[in-house]
Formats: C-alpha cells, structure tokens, sequence
C-alpha cells in the first residue's frame, strides 16, 4: 500500500518537473546555490537580499506589463520599449514643467498615461491587422519608435537646464538625475532599515496594489473575456466575445503599465535614461516572466513575482559571488545565457507552437 | 485607365525602394557630398557588404524568412579570423585560411540554429533573431573566458591584458584590404576592388546555378508548401537546416570579406548590427520576406549605402545636429523592417476576404439569369 | 471484361479504437477496369482507400485485417510511397500543388530528371541540375496521356481550379509504373464541360490498360464511365454489379436504405407535424457562406417555432455552412430574419444577443476552451451575452464563483458528465463528454433557437443516445426550436420533425421525418456539385 503510494508520489514528482521545465530549474537551482555560496565566500547575505529585493521593487511592474498580452493570447510583449518612451515623454515633461519632488512623480504618471494609451491604441491596432506575426512585428516597432525618439530627444524645444546639455543649451542629455524631484519617493516611504537589510516599502506597496489590480481584472467579466480571447480566440468569437477589442484593450494596458513601470525604475535607481537605452529593456522583462513559470500563452501574477525574483537575484548575486569565488566577473555572460535560453526555450516548445 | 492601375500596382509594389530613391534625391544635393566621394564609398561598402546580404537568400527561398541567425555565421567568421591572426597568418592566405577555419563553426552553428527553428515552425523570424541572442552569449562565452585558457591565444597583442580573453579590438593591419586591393582599378579616383567583385560574382553565378539542381527545387518546394513537399517525398526538416547551414557558412565568408575591407574586429560588436543592416538593405532593394532576388540585393546596397553616407551629412546641415542624421538612419533602417514585416503578414491575410466576394459576385450574376 | 486480374481485398476488416468501420470488404479489380466506388458520409469509402494506399493513420492506429493482392501477390504497404512504388496513384480531395510552381514542374516534383555535373560528383546527388528540356517533355507527354490540354508553363496560383485537379491527375499520369488510380470525387470542383472532359480521359486511360478506383457523389458520372459500381453502407459492400444493370435510383435507396427494425419505428413515434401556416421563428433569405469545404449558395428555408428541424446532406455540400454563417463565424450575405427582426450578419454577438446559440461541430477549435475548467467553459457564454454568474462591485462585475460551480455542477448530474470535478480542465475530457460540455454551455444561455451541429460525431454509442436525448428534452421541455445538422440521416430521421437536404450548396428539399429514407437519398445526390 504504501509503496503505491511513494510511487505515485515520485511520478507526481516527475510530472510537476516536467512542468515546471529544465530551464527553470537549473536556474533556481543555480540562484539557490548562489545564496548558498554567499555567505561561505565572505558576501553579506543581508547586502545581497537588500539589492536583490530593491532590483526587484524596481522591474516588476514592467514585468507585470507582460500580463495582459500574453493573456489575450498577443504574445511575449517585445514592443515594451513603446510603452516606455510613453514613460519618458512624462518624466520629462513633468520636469520641463517646473515640478519637483514627489508632485512630480504623480505629473510624469499623469501626462505619461495619455501618451500611452495613444501609443497603445496605434500599436493594438497595427497588431490587429497582423494576427499571428505579433511578436517579431512587435520587436521591430519598439526599436523603431526608440531611434524615432532619439531624434525627438533632440528636437522637441525641451529648456529645463537640469536636463538639456550644458554647452549647447538644447536637446536632452543621455542621462538625467532625478535629484530633487522624484529620486526614491517611493521606495524612501515607510522604508525599513534593520541593519544592512533596507526594505523599499512603498515602491513594494505600489507594485501590490498594481498587482493587485491586474488580479481583480483578470476577475472580472471583461478580464475573462480577454483570457478566453488567449485561451481560444474562435470560442470567443462564438461567444459574441469582439477578439479585436480585447486585444486592443490588453495592448493599451500593457503599454501603460511599462509606462509606469519605467517611472519606477528610475524612481529606485534615481536617473532617467534616454536614447538608446530603452531598446534592450524588453528582453529582461520577457524573460522574467518566463523563468516566473509563464509560457507564451499563459500567465499569472504569480509567476510574475517568482520571475523577477529569480531573474533579479541572479543579476544581483553572480556578480559579487562569482567574483569571490573564481575571481572571474561571467555575471553579464551567464545572464545573457540564462535569459534569452529561457525565451528560446519557451518559443520552441512543441505544445505551445500549436496555438 | 488600365495604364494607371498598372502604374499604380508597380508603386503600390515598388513602394519601399521608390521611398528611398526620393530620399536619397533630396539629401544627396543637400549633402554637398562630390560625385566621385559618393561613388568610391559605395563601392567600397559593396565590396563590403554585398556578400553578406546575399547570405540570406537561401533561407527565404525555403521559406524560412529574413535570417536573423545570419549573426551566427559572423560570429563563425570573427572566431577563425582571431585565430588566424593569432596564428600571424596574413595577407590573401589568411584570408583563405580563415574562410576555411569558419566552416565547421558555422555548420555546428547552422546545424543548431536550423534544429531550433525546425521546433518553432510558423515563427522562424522570432526565434533565429533570439537565438542570435543566445548564441552572441556562448560566444562572449568562449571569445572572453576560454581563449587563453582552453584555447591556446599566443599572442598578447590581441590577449586582455589580464591574460585571458580577446581584446575589444584585434588589428588585422596585415591583411587590410589585401583582397581589394589586389587587382584594385582606378578609375578617375574611384577605386574598384575587382577581385572582391569577381568573388562576388561567382557567388551570384553559384547562387542562380543553385536555383536550378534539384535541391534548389526542393528548397523553393518546401518554401511554398512544407505539408505537399512532405507528401511528394521532400525530407522537409533536413533541407531546411541544410538551408540555414548554407546561409551560415556563406555569411561566415561574408564576415570575412568585411572585416579584411575594415582592417580590424570589433571583438564584441561587429556582429551584433551586422544582421539587422543586411536584413535592412535587402528590404530597401524591394525584397520581401517570402521573395528576394540577386537584384534586390545589388539596388538595397546602394540605395541602403548612399541613405547610410548622406543622411548625417544632411541631417546637419537642415537640423544643425549631426546627430539627427545619425539617430535618422537608425530609424529608418528599423523602419524599413518593420515596414516590410507588416506588409507581409497583412498580405497574408488580405487573400482570406476575396472569395467571400467573388461567392457574392456569382449568386447575383445566377439571379440575373 | 477478359483483362488479367490486378487487384484483389480479401476480408478486409479495420477497427478505430474498437469501433468497427469495415468489415469483410472483398473487391476485385481487373487492369483497365473502371469501378465506382459509392456510399454516404461515413459508409467507409475513405478508410477502404486509405488502406489501400498505406496511409499513416491506417498503420498508427493499429493496422487491418485481411489481405490486398496486386497481381495475385500478397503486398502490405506501410507509407503511400510504397504505394506508390507498386503502381497505385491517388488524386486526393485536397489539391497536393505547390503554388508558385508550373504545371510542369509539379507533374514531376520530386521525380526530377536530373543532369550530374562536378558539384554533385563530390557533394552528392540533391546537388545534379535539373534537366528542364526532360522536365517539359515528360510533362507533355503525362498531358497527353490524360488527353485533357492544360499549359503546363502556367503557374498553378493563376490556374482555374479545374486545371489543378488535372494537374493532379497528369502528375499521377506521368508515373510510368502506374497501374491503378485512385480519384477521390475528382469532378467536384470542375464545371461541366471538364467534368465531361475527365469522364474521356478516364475512359482512356482504361484503353490503355490502367485500372481507375472513381469515387463521387454524382451518380451519373458512375453510370457513365464505371464498368463496375460497388455500393458500400455502414462498412460493408452492399451490392456490387455492373454499371449497365444499375440505375442512379437503385444506386442511391442501397445507399441510404436500412433494413426495417427498430430504427424504423423509432422514427415513427413523438413527432410534430409542421404546416406552411405554423408560426415562423426565423426566415433565412438568399444566404451564401464562403466557409471553405463547405460553400454555401443561396439558401432560403423558413424554420418554424419549437420543432426540430434537421438538415443533413453529404459532406461538403454545404449544410455546415449554414449554421456557421448565420452565426457569424464565417463570412456571409444574405438576410436573416428572427421573429420578424432582421439580423445583421457577420456579428456572433447580435445573434446571441437575439437569444440564438450554436453548438459547433469543430468541438476543439472553436467549442472548448481546451486549457480551462469546465466552469468556464459552461458559464462563458452566459456571463458575457447574459449578464449571468457575475457579481456587482460599484462599476465592476466580478465572476461568480460559487454561482458558476453551481451551474457547472448542475449540469454534470444532468448530462452524465464524466469528470473528475468541475474544476478539470475540457482537453482531459473525452469526446462524448466535451461535446455534453458544449451542449451544457448552449443551455446555459437559455436561448430561445438552438443550432447544433453534427453532435455525435465521433462520440461513442452511449454518449450518442444520451446527447440526443438531451437534446429532444430540451425542444420538448423548453420549447426551444433546434436546429441539427448531421451527416447522419438515420439519427436525423429519429430526432428531428423534419429534415432539410444540402446538395450543391442548396436546399434541395424538405421533408417530415417519417419519408422513406430513399426519398432522402435521391435528394442529396439531386444537385451535388
């Protein structure tokens, strides 16, 4: 009797590997070895936490922007970047306009979000028209809506002196620092310092609550019709379900949710970076996700947290406990391995290619 | 009338590469570039590039389309040409020597890379441009960590100074140009490197002569319909990874040929651009992602390179920021992909609507009998 | 006929999954013996030939019984190029052309003449040139042999569709080891004239000594060309006899006919009697549906409130279309009208909105959500048309849970549905019991006009009786009008009140249910495009 039971157990066991997939664990297993390690080779294990879980307070809404998409069935989100110059259209321009300090975070989120649902609305459309091919089409628009914008960055008459360059007076720098308007609003509020551990409450509390809501969407009548649209867009057009306008509505809340989540981003790490910098933000993002348990049709906010957890903690942890144990710094090596095998891995699956 | 809609079918046809005749019109006046600078460079950038883009025919023929995991075989290329100057091996032998070395890379490579796509049937263009993602990894991998240890490196002109790993740049001074320079002609101060075109030309006359053996055929079978291939008796996977491995080895060559005509390696970026610029000048040339000939690739090159040489230089002059040109031609590299992509998968659909018409068409013409 | 036998089925049985679709099949077939092979939808003809052309699915799903002789010895053949191989050709339904090529270069796909040169020498055959003057002119010469002129430098994209199915058959033509082939309803998408055409060109290649399997809906063509008709229902050969002794009326009552049983007097019993003058729920006017395979042309039929109404047909003669096209699914013209109401087309959700639901036939593409629970997919439907199983939170509706497993859970006692919860996912579910899932989420739309849609197909017995009994009970019981589309005729026959035949894309008929199923027969062949 009890063997019966140990076995079935054991397979059970199997199934849930299976499931789960080679390429995740291994890097599970890896990140687990990497906290093992830390404290033997002399890091500090609360240091460690400390980044990982601020890294992780700064990408998981742009992980969490992954959601939708995939949920009305458009696919891994490479367009990302669309969402994000949404983004930066409004922290500038909440800058240009004079505000500072926390007022100006609530600005940038305000005049972002017009943008991006402009921005989504064009995209969602243009990804209606070429069901089937979103994810390459939707790679190229974000790189082209990047090297559009570089030339924007020039050209739009912006005069702040804290963000245009210093000798010619026009044109935005590569970089701006947010000091003295919303560097760490959030993540200084309620924060916890016990220590070397410092826990960014706020921003943490920003991404629940966003979190939260995506959950109670995805709850709802229209959040069911838009899983439906993924699951099996021909039932749902039977259902009297209109596919076009799910998926329509997922690409607009996508594209904002990157839209907030870059303003997060450089909340935590205090600088806004434009030009090129937003065009290799999706791959991370993507690969976050996938390595939190997602598949290119399916997705959970679970799975969101998991990713950005493991995927941040290995960008956070190989760095400075490979450099202690092998003297050798493979960190950017390993996570551009880790993180586009896990894409090529979820691409290439048998059971998800037959949608 | 007919004559109009046939005018408007080559424009609606032809859109693409007329948009960059009048873009080059405007900018090349405006550009003040002399007419002799303008033609030495781009024949200098087709000796440079057009092997390359030819590289990628193959795979559309088989209907596998733009080859984003073209990349491999550039890596395939930049490996066997830092061995070869390690080995200080110079001149047309190095060359030689280094097209050869590339191949078992960009067969290992091109074996992996058709392997995966043969699992992501339906979107191939996906997952060949992560794979060059994935693959540029396991070469930093090998590039940066196991040259020097695992792989003897000797020299250390070319070694970190850590003493290990390949140095951001490795020189090929030695062999700069040596292929262009044999046989150079000038002609009125324009430079033509008539070996590089002869080499060129062969791998023209190889790829029409291809299109007739009998796996050409199969190739194009397979490209159009995989599942009536299957049943003809086609082994449909293998000629699509022979496909890939062809187009890998080819652009191994291809890197070669480019990096001899620059005359040094970006250890950790020659490659990573070099896809999307081949993929962005065979679209200019009026190719698509399901048909693209040699003639596509000849009038991208040039249409692509004259955009490439005058859009800074005129972008300065009506901006007054060079830097608008520079980001302007970025943008419409990616442009012109993502331009190309959308019009192809909307074609795809468009043919679905027409028989709902022509049903129509038929019941009302049944009524007025 | 005094020609040399070629090839004999002896015994031939075949099982699907303890289903048994053939049994004791026994042909014989001479060289240059012209058979027509005829049956309804389901009587077997398509398994016989897959069998007889080794095609995967014969062999994956445990092979035959019996034994095929070609030339008096025993052969068993694993792949269709084996098949091919000992001289068997075959025309498939579906066009097997790649587009982009000519005529000629389809005709020899894959079988080349090739020319070596020193490339291939060394890097092996696939590298030898294709020799286009050998190309051209055994193109010309398998043309030839077909006797019907086709441009064989014409690319097939631009061809009119009856030159592809010619292009098919050259193809075949120019294999020169050929013996016997296979056409499966060649004239199908042919017009008259080269219907006509190919009914020469068969004779022909008879002349020459080649033996043609011909199976069609069009009975005359048999008549016309066959030396020898074999009938086949329900898997077995029924009557085999010389095309001179038959008659297209004989042909099609053994087509259909049933032996007098019980099936008869089930027929008989519970059934409405429906007059011009009873209330109509929905006016369809001029209807065409481009839904392909299944092409509808203008189609005009009046369905009466509460009666079940069948309609049935050969496949690919259209009935699918109907429900698919009013429903939205695929594109269509025409007008609809429900309780005096026009509805507009191509909107799934109008039609719903009218209380109209469709059970669809293609179960995993388009009536499960494969990868949800079966909560989900029964209450679906009803949250998004209805309103139902939501909750009211300020502006939000929130899914019901509880309400939702509640219906759910209803419905599995009532339809029997074997699960292990409520909370499985659809795809772990077997056939007969998804399709109860379906039935369940279109009853839990309460609608007021059912379209269900081939229910039994490949379901099991008992699942069979349940489905259709659910389905009456809720006609009865409800009062909801249905409308089922079956292959079946028999099932038809025993559910409905009266049966509408599809031929060609048209109604060719109407009649109450208790008709002589010959008089059902003769409709479906009537005008089989």
């Amino acid at each position: 009797m009890e063997t019966i039971q140990k076995k079935t157990l054991g397979e059970r066991i199997v199934a849930a590997a299976n499931a789960f997939g080679l390429p995740r664990m291994i890097i599970a297993g890896f990140l687990l070895v990497l906290f093992i390690a830390a404290p033997l080779v002399g890091v500090n294990f609360f240091t460690q936490i400390t980044n990982t879980i601020n890294r992780f307070s700064w990408n998981a809404v742009l992980v969490l922007a992954m959601v939708p998409m995939i949920h009305s069935g458009c696919g891994l989100n490479f367009g990302l970047p669309l969402g994000i110059i949404s983004g930066l259209l409004g922290a500038t321009l909440s800058i240009q306009f004079g505000f500072t300090g926390p007022m100006s975070f609530v600005m940038a989120v305000l005049i972002a979000t017009p943008f991006a649902v402009i921005f989504g609305t064009g995209y969602g459309w243009l990804l209606n028209r070429i069901k089937g091919g979103e994810m390459m089409i939707a790679t190229y628009v974000g790189f082209s809506s990047v090297s559009f914008m570089c030339m924007m960055w020039l050209l739009i008459p912006y005069t702040h002196p804290q963000m245009v360059w210093g000798y010619s007076g026009k044109g935005l720098r590569t970089t701006i620092s947010l000091e003295g308007f919303y560097d760490k609003v959030l993540a200084n509020f309620l924060k916890i310092e016990i220590g070397n551990l410092s826990i960014p409450v706020g921003t943490l509390l920003v991404f629940a609550f966003l979190a939260f809501l995506m959950w109670a969407f995805l709850h709802t009548k229209t959040g069911t019709a838009m899983t439906a649209v993924g699951s099996n867009p021909t039932f749902a057009k039977a259902a009297g379900v209109n596919v076009d306008k799910m998926r329509m509505l997922s690409v607009v809340m996508s594209t904002w949710l990157a839209a907030i989540g870059i303003l997060i981003y450089e909340q935590g790490f205090g600088f806004i970076q434009l030009y090129m910098a937003p065009f290799n933000m999706a791959l991370p993002a993507v690969s976050a996700i996938l390595i939190g348990g997602a598949s290119v049709n399916k997705a959970s906010i679970t799975n969101v947290i998991i990713g950005t957890f493991l995927f941040q903690g290995i960008v956070t942890m190989t760095p400075t406990v490979m450099n202690s144990m092998i003297q050798m710094d493979m960190s950017e090596v390993i996570r551009v391995i880790a993180s586009n095998g896990m894409i090529l891995y979820a691409l290439t699956r048998k059971t998800e290619a037959a949608k | 009338m007919r004559k109009e809609s046939k005018l408007l079918t080559f424009i609606t046809n032809n859109t693409v590469p007329l948009m960059f005749i009048l873009i080059c019109a405007v900018c090349i006046p405006i550009s003040g570039f002399s007419a002799s600078y303008l033609i030495n460079e781009i024949i200098t950038r087709m000796g440079r590039n057009v092997f390359l883009i030819l590289s990628l025919l193959i795979p559309i023929m088989a209907g596998m389309g733009l080859n984003f995991g073209m990349t491999l075989g550039a890596m395939a290329g930049e490996i066997a040409l830092i061995l070869v100057s390690d080995w200080q091996i110079w001149g047309i032998p190095g060359v030689v020597l280094a097209c050869i070395l590339s191949i078992p890379f960009s067969v290992l490579l091109g074996w992996v890379c058709g392997k995966l796509l043969n699992m992501a049937k339906g979107r191939e263009m996906i997952t060949s441009y992560i794979i060059s993602y994935f693959i540029n990894g396991i070469y930093q991998l090998v590039v940066l960590y196991m040259m020097g240890p695992i792989i003897p490196i000797s020299h250390s002109t070319i070694k970190l100074p850590r003493g290990y790993g390949i140095r951001n740049t490795v020189s090929l001074l030695n062999m700069r140009q040596c292929l262009d320079n044999a046989w150079a002609l000038r002609i009125g101060g324009v430079k033509i490197p008539v070996l590089t075109f002869v080499i060129i030309g062969l791998l023209c006359l190889f790829i029409i002569w291809f299109r007739r053996t009998k796996l050409g055929q199969d190739m194009r079978a397979v490209g159009q319909d995989m599942n009536v291939a299957r049943d003809a008796g086609i082994k449909v996977e293998r000629t699509r990874i022979i496909s890939i491995i062809m187009s890998t080895v080819l652009a191994g060559f291809g890197m070669v040929i480019y990096l001899q005509n620059m005359g040094n390696i970006a250890t950790y970026s020659s490659h990573s651009q070099i896809g999307m610029f081949c993929i962005a000048a065979l679209l200019v040339g009026g190719a698509s992602v399901d048909r693209a000939s040699i003639g596509n690739v000849f009038l991208g090159v040039i249409l692509f390179h004259t955009m490439f040489i005058v859009a800074p230089k005129a972008g300065g002059v009506i901006t007054g920021d060079t830097m608008i040109g520079e980001y302007f031609r970025v943008f419409v590299s990616y442009g012109v992909i993502t331009v190309a992509l959308v019009m192809y998968e909307a074609k795809k659909r468009k043919h679905k609507s027409r028989t709902g018409a022509e049903l129509a068409a038929a019941q009302k013409e049944e009524a007025v009998k | 006929m005094k020609n040399a036998l070629l090839m004999e089925m002896r015994n031939i049985k075949k099982d699907f999954f303890g289903n048994r679709v053939l049994s004791d099949i026994n042909i014989t077939l001479r060289e240059g013996e012209v058979l027509g092979l005829c049956g309804e939808n389901g009587a077997g003809k398509s398994t016989l030939m897959k069998i007889l052309f080794g095609m995967d699915v014969i062999r994956e799903t445990g092979g035959y019984e019996g034994d095929i002789l070609l030339r008096g010895e025993k052969v068993q053949f694993n792949t269709p190029f084996d098949a091919l191989n000992a001289g068997i050709g075959m025309v498939h339904q579906e066009f097997s052309l790649i587009p982009g090529f000519t005529a000629a270069e389809n005709i020899v796909l894959n079988r080349e003449p090739q020319k070596k040169n020193v490339i291939s020498e060394i890097f092996g055959d696939r590298l030898n040139t294709l020799d286009y003057n050998e190309i051209t002119g055994r193109a010309e010469k398998a043309i030839e042999k077909m006797g019907f002129a086709i441009d064989k430098d014409m690319v097939i994209s631009n061809m009119p569709v009856g030159h592809k199915q010619f292009t098919e058959i050259a193809r075949e033509l120019s294999k020169d080891q050929l013996k016997l082939l296979i056409l499966d309803e060649p004239t199908a998408v042919l017009t008259e004239k080269e219907a006509e055409a190919l009914l020469a060109s068969v004779r022909s290649m008879s002349e020459k000594g080649i033996a043609v399997i011909f199976i069609t809906h069009r009975l005359q063509e048999i008549l016309a060309v066959c030396d020898t008709v074999v009938v086949m229902r329900d898997g077995v050969v029924v009557s085999e006899k010389p095309a001179s002794e038959s008659s297209v009326a004989e042909i099609s009552k053994l087509m259909v006919g049933r032996s007098v049983g019980n099936a008869e007097k089930s027929v008989v019993t519970d059934k409405k009697v429906i007059k011009e003058t009873d209330k109509t729920i929905m006016s369809v006017k001029r209807l065409w549906v481009d839904m392909p395979g299944e092409t509808v042309r203008d189609v005009s039929i009046d369905i009466k409130e509460g009666e079940i109404l069948g309609i049935g047909g050969l496949a690919g003669q259209g009935k699918l279309g109907i429900p698919n096209g009013i429903m939205g699914l695929y594109e269509a013209g025409g007008t609809i009208e429900f309780e005096g109401k026009e509805i507009p087309l191509n909107s799934p959700r109008r039609c719903l909105d009218s209380g109209i639901a469709f059970v669809s036939e293609d179960r995993r593409g388009v009536g499960l959500l494969l990868d949800e629970s079966l909560e989900w997919n029964v209450a679906f439907p009803a949250m998004q048309i209805n309103g139902k199983f939501l909750k009211k939170f300020g502006p939000m509706s929130w899914r019901d849970e509880k309400g939702i497993r509640e219906v759910t859970e209803r419905y599995i006692d009532e339809l029997k549905i074997k699960c292990v919860g409520s909370k499985q996912k659809a795809k772990e579910l077997s056939g007969g019991n998804q399709q109860k899932v379906c039935l369940a989420k279109a009853f839990a739309l309460e609608p007021k006009f059912l379209f269900v849609s081939e229910p039994t197909r490949g379901i099991d017995v008992g699942a069979k009786a349940l489905v259709l009994d659910a389905l009456k009970r809720f006609n009865r019981e409800s009062g909801v009008t249905v409308v089922m589309i079956s292959s079946e005729l028999e099932e038809l026959r025993q559910t409905c009140d009266r049966v509408a035949i599809v031929s060609g894309g048209k109604i060719a008929g109407i009649l109450p249910a208790t008709a002589p199923s010959e008089d059902f027969g003769m409709l479906m062949v009537s005008m089989v495009k």
